[in-house]
């Protein structure tokens, strides 16, 4: 056993993948000689060649692109998008080619490749490269979505989305890319596509997802030390499919429902899970399902982020405001 | 018309990929224009080359006729006007090499080998198109002929190329792509993405700019600051030249000299083509900005008219042969329209299919009759 960082965990992931198969193929903006911004790709160039991973231009949509036509003809590019707003560029090329290519040619291709985007604030990275942008691809029918939360699934999920034939969009979150865990790589974690239970509790269920997994595990722990609530957070893990059953199960258990997300609230990936809590566990709510999110703003300077982003008092606030028997 | 920009390339050092070898053939001024002038084409290549642009020309007409009386949905782009380019440019293709296009590719899914009741019947939305029916006019595909789509997004299909040709360059196979796009596409930032990539890593990909003189509605002197836009090329040190689109054989002899140096070397090259449109930018579109003069210049260019009077001028072909293969292609058409008449619409049922290849938890497959827990 020994201490791991989630980026040291996404490393590993990939420095595994390449060498399980030779269709991998590791490309964006400075992965290869500086192996990254947060060198989630350091050591790869100069372990697997430059014809395994390599630097491209500055060129979103070029880079998603071309890994979609090199994706056509049976390989696996890895891509990785800069930080999140510089994905946008690509934007195109993310939805309307790698998300519908299959259906729009009734499966005669596959795309199986990979859109890593360092993605969410905390680390004072202002405009561009702060941004939550999980709804903009979980509103893309044909995307995959997922989000780690610990080194052990960064490292487990990273390794599945290779794998599997579908394109995802993989959203790490760079403020916990610094996090440690006691971790045993290679890892196997649940499958990507599931939820779990990070924190089991009978009050209320924490949802979140990414950065926010750790922050509603503090908000959880800071509900029994000061309030006496009994809390249960579950790590949504994958956002588009969305494991409908797991959140269903703990809701109709505790009978309380926060969402808690980074991005603005309006329109945000908590409104389709809220939507999901009311569709299936309506007869099961004690209260309405609450969301703790972004303001609806474009993110804040660093000075203010901390404003900006939830934490555990407002999620204690968004627990408080739950129509408890004592306020009745 | 036959003109080259300037090219100097150093050694490409790209990704770092092993390179073929190969030495660049000399570029061979055509003779084009009307003349009778051939350049070495045997007869039964011109009449087969007839004998495509006309299938084109009458299969258009009919898709026209289809839309006014809305068999066909959508949009529909027609090729009518760029049958010299289409055919000149898919004759240089092997059947193995692939094929990007745009939105306007009826034409090209035809003279790439694939069988027109097929390409009518993704026209008409029918399950025996080429897509099933689900692509419709701009998404014609077909793995077998190297058709890897029709693309109904301006420029979007030009990186999709450019990562064919990368792969292609990975796997080591002689294969080419040719990547089709419109004039006015040379102002999407993909295109600049894609061209200085396909240059930094010497990717064999011929980008084809067809000239048509409009971009929809606007003229490429309004939208373009180097309206001769193959000289775009020389911002990547790329070998760029342009030939005149309705002359069948310049096409075809530019283009296979590109496409098999491409073939020899890995190297890119942008080739642009020049013609008129015949009708408006899709069937529904009545040109209103359309000066007569250009309306006229088209007409008297029309590619198909005067590789006609060419190829019996010369000899070629006399009258009742002609008049023969135009019968044929009408018969051919005719009979593309009936069989995509007689396929079966796609089952509602198939909604769901194909939008993931893992079935996914959220994937409802719920129809609006369908109980919702």
């Amino acid at each position: 056993m020994g201490q791991v960082t989630m980026a040291q965990a996404l490393n590993t992931a990939l420095r595994d993948s390449l060498r399980a198969d030779p269709n991998v193929l590791v490309f964006g903006e400075d992965v290869g000689a500086l192996g990254g911004v947060f060198r989630i790709t350091e050591g790869l160039a100069a372990e697997f060649g430059e014809q395994r991973c390599f630097d491209s231009p500055l060129a979103e949509a070029g880079i998603v692109g071309t890994a979609v036509g090199m994706a056509m003809y049976g390989f696996r590019p890895v891509v990785e998008m800069q930080f999140d707003a510089f994905a946008y560029p690509a934007f195109e090329q993310i939805t309307s080619h790698a998300a519908k290519l299959r259906n729009r040619t009734r499966g005669a291709v596959e795309l199986p490749m990979v859109i890593r985007i360092p993605y969410g604030g905390g680390i004072g990275g202002v405009e561009h490269h702060s941004d939550s942008s999980e709804a903009y691809y979980t509103h893309t029918p044909g995307l995959t979505v997922v989000s780690p939360a610990t080194p052990a699934d960064a490292y487990s999920m990273l390794q599945e989305a290779i794998t599997a034939a579908d394109p995802v969009v993989f959203l790490e979150p760079k403020r916990r890319y610094w996090t440690k865990a006691e971790v045993e790589l290679p890892a196997a974690t649940e499958p990507m596509h599931r939820a779990v239970i990070r924190r089991a509790g009978t009050d209320v269920t924490l949802l979140a997802y990414g950065p926010m997994v750790a922050t509603a595990m503090e908000a959880a722990e800071a509900a029994r030390t000061e309030e006496g609530r009994d809390v249960e957070v579950v790590d949504l893990r994958s956002l588009s499919p969305l494991d409908e059953d797991t959140v269903c199960a703990s809701v109709r258990k505790t009978g309380r429902a926060v969402i808690v997300h980074e991005a603005p609230v309006f329109g945000g990936y908590g409104a389709e899970v809220a939507a999901t809590i009311n569709r299936r566990c309506f007869h099961y709510l004690e209260a309405p399902v609450a969301r703790v999110g972004g303001f609806d703003i474009p993110y804040p300077s660093p000075k203010l982020e901390e404003h900006h982003l939830p934490h555990t008092g407002r999620i204690l606030d968004a627990i408080a405001e739950l129509q408890w028997e004592e306020d009745r | 018309m036959a003109e080259t920009a300037t090219r100097s390339k150093p050694a490409s050092g790209g990704a770092g990929k092993t390179r073929r070898n190969g030495t660049r053939s000399s570029g061979k001024r055509v003779q084009t224009g009307a003349n009778n002038v051939f350049s070495g084409e045997s007869p039964d290549t011109l009449r087969d080359y007839f004998r495509q642009m006309t299938l084109i020309r009458r299969f258009e007409e009919r898709a026209a006729q289809g839309y006014t009386q809305a068999k066909i949905g959508g949009y529909c782009h027609l090729n009518l006007g760029e049958e010299a380019t289409v055919v000149g440019l898919m004759s240089a293709l092997r059947r193995s090499d692939y094929l990007f296009t745009n939105y306007r590719e009826h034409g090209y899914a035809l003279a790439k080998g694939i069988e027109p009741g097929r390409v009518m019947a993704e026209l008409y939305g029918r399950t025996s198109g080429t897509s099933k029916g689900w692509g419709g006019s701009m998404h014609m595909f077909d793995v077998d002929s190297g058709l890897l789509g029709g693309y109904g997004i301006v420029g979007g299909q030009i990186p999709l190329a450019t990562g064919a040709a990368l792969a292609i360059d990975y796997r080591g196979g002689d294969q080419v792509v040719m990547c089709q796009l419109g004039d006015g596409t040379t102002n999407i930032g993909a295109f600049h993405e894609s061209l200085n990539i396909a240059a930094l890593w010497n990717l064999p990909v011929i980008f084809v700019v067809v000239n048509n003189q409009l971009g929809m509605g606007t003229t490429v002197e309004k939208s373009s600051a180097e309206s001769e836009l193959y000289k775009r090329a020389v911002a990547y040190r790329m070998h760029g030249e342009r030939v005149d689109g309705n002359d069948v054989t310049a096409v075809n002899e530019a283009a296979s000299r590109l496409v098999e140096h491409a073939r020899a070397t890995g190297e890119p090259a942008l080739l642009e083509t020049v013609s008129h449109r015949l009708k408006g930018h899709s069937v529904v579109d009545p040109s209103k900005y359309r000066s007569q003069e250009s309306v006229d210049a088209a007409r008297a260019a029309d590619p198909v008219a005067t590789f006609r009077a060419r190829l019996i001028d010369s000899g070629v072909l006399d009258e009742d042969g002609a008049a023969e293969i135009e019968r044929q292609a009408q018969a051919d058409a005719d009979a593309a329209v009936a069989f995509a008449d007689d396929s079966p619409h796609p089952d509602v049922s198939t909604l769901f299919d194909y939008t993931y290849a893992t079935p996914v938890a959220n994937d409802s497959r719920r129809l609006p009759a369908d109980p919702v827990f």
